[in-house]
């Protein structure tokens, strides 16, 4: 029986350290000692089967207990896809957001902007066999967070991926283009490749979007993929 | 306006080598308020209403432990993932080996869950049982991952990814027993006594 295959190595630059000092919660938070590097097992080369049965899906944000949310009503879809291009088919997609004041749905959150009673900020869906997933939610307003003089976080939507093997888990987050706040933000700036970091951007796509009714954003995840090379040092 | 997808063959190109591969999504720290997805009942991993309701196999057990950062406080607003084998070693045959478990005021988390078996390795090797832990947290720009093994198990001396950590720090994967069924296994994230991180 053969061995797991591993995965390809991390692009350099492509993403965040753990210690990244502009942002400030980074610094007694990122362990000093490097990670060991392990051969995956199927431990690593296995995931967790999220199932709809068992995580059932909730697309659309916009509305709660039949209310429709306030603010500015969007579409966003896109594909989940590996380092190789191939899709990732049955992808859960964890979603969560402030409402459009820039208020999240939770006691943690004391910045003062009307609460939206009819926004949760919670959404789950699931790829299709293509990998293409779509959601309809509310664009999240921007909110202060205290990191340095007058910090407010740029429009964003958090997502946690699953993917089909435990090293492709993924949690980040989406920005909107031609944000002003974007330049100032130490978490999208904490990746250094310029690109890598452009691609945490949505794009306007006005076939995601449907008219007279809501804006549609464009935003594809690439999930790491496998390395078709065997590898050097196996363990 | 380019398309996405023009960005990311660009860019993927010519980097380690790779034919017009893609490059993986940057990750960015849970934040705060990842409490909006969370499902407290997913610690409990044979809850009667779950994936694995009515699981009658293994040996039933709880594994805790508390998180704390570089100056030993502890971290109320992290999360903790455990992913893991059945009590035959074999994963997701028949239980669902997944549960997220946020921590608590004191930095603990709790799962409930049945003690993984002895989970095949690469080669002809064994590996002893453990369960996957990985933290999400404000301040990780990305999750780290740890295993925690289970102290007194004879596998432990010949399982190959222990075997890859210094003794010195071994010790950091080594959930010890705290009552009936109780195992505990502390996660210092930065300074003395931290703990170990995998990567694949
Ligand atoms: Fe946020």
């Amino acid at each position: 029986m053969s061995d797991p295959v591993g995965y390809l190595k991390v692009a350099p630059g492509s993403q965040p350290p753990l210690n990244s000092p502009g942002y400030g919660s980074t610094h007694k938070r990122h362990p000093k000692q490097a990670p060991i590097r392990i051969a995956p097992t199927l431990t690593e080369s296995l995931a967790p089967r999220m199932l709809e049965r068992d995580y059932p899906s909730f697309a659309d944000m916009s509305v709660h207990e039949g209310r429709q949310a306030q603010g500015e009503r969007i579409i966003v879809g896109g594909r989940v896809l590996d380092e190789n291009g191939r899709p990732v088919p049955h992808c859960m997609v964890e979603i969560w957001q402030a409402c459009s004041t820039g208020r999240y749905h939770h006691p943690l959150d004391t910045h003062d902007a009307p609460m939206d009673p009819n926004f949760k900020g919670e959404g789950r869906v699931f790829t299709d066999a293509e990998g293409n997933y779509q959601f309809v939610s509310i664009k999240p307003g921007a909110y202060p967070w205290r990191n340095h003089r007058n910090a407010w976080r740029p429009n964003h939507i958090h997502y946690s991926l699953f993917g089909q093997g435990f090293a492709q888990r993924l949690v980040t987050q989406m920005y909107f283009p031609g944000d002003p706040l974007l330049a100032l933000d130490p978490v999208f700036n904490a990746t250094p490749d310029v690109a890598a970091r452009n691609r945490l951007i949505c794009t306007l796509d006005m076939d995601i979007g449907k008219e007279e009714w809501a804006l549609g954003y464009r935003f594809d995840f690439v999930l790491r993929g496998r390395d078709a090379t065997p590898m050097e040092n196996p363990q | 306006m380019s398309k996405p997808s023009d960005d990311r063959s660009a860019a993927g190109r010519g980097e380690l080598n790779r034919p017009a591969q893609l490059v993986a999504t940057a990750a960015q720290t849970i934040g705060p308020y990842w409490a909006l997805i969370e499902h407290p009942e997913w610690a409990d991993l044979l809850r009667a209403d779950g994936p694995n309701a009515g699981y009658a196999g293994g040996e039933r057990i709880t594994l805790t432990g508390q998180l704390t950062d570089g100056d030993g406080a502890t971290c109320p607003d992290a999360v903790v993932e455990l992913w893991q084998a059945d009590p035959n070693g074999e994963y997701e045959a028949g239980f669902h080996g997944y549960g997220r478990s946020r921590c608590d005021a004191e930095g603990r988390f709790h799962f409930t869950t049945v003690k993984p078996g002895a989970v095949k390795g690469r080669g002809n090797a064994t590996q002893a049982p453990h369960v996957t832990l990985s933290i999400f947290a404000r301040g990780l720009m990305n999750h780290v991952s740890t295993r925690l093994y289970f102290s007194g198990e004879a596998l432990n001396e010949t399982d190959p990814v222990l075997a890859q950590v210094p003794e010195a720090r071994r010790g950091t994967l080594i959930a010890r027993p705290a009552g009936s069924g109780v195992w505990n296994l502390d996660i210092r994230l930065q300074g003395e006594g931290e703990t170990v991180f995998l990567e694949v």
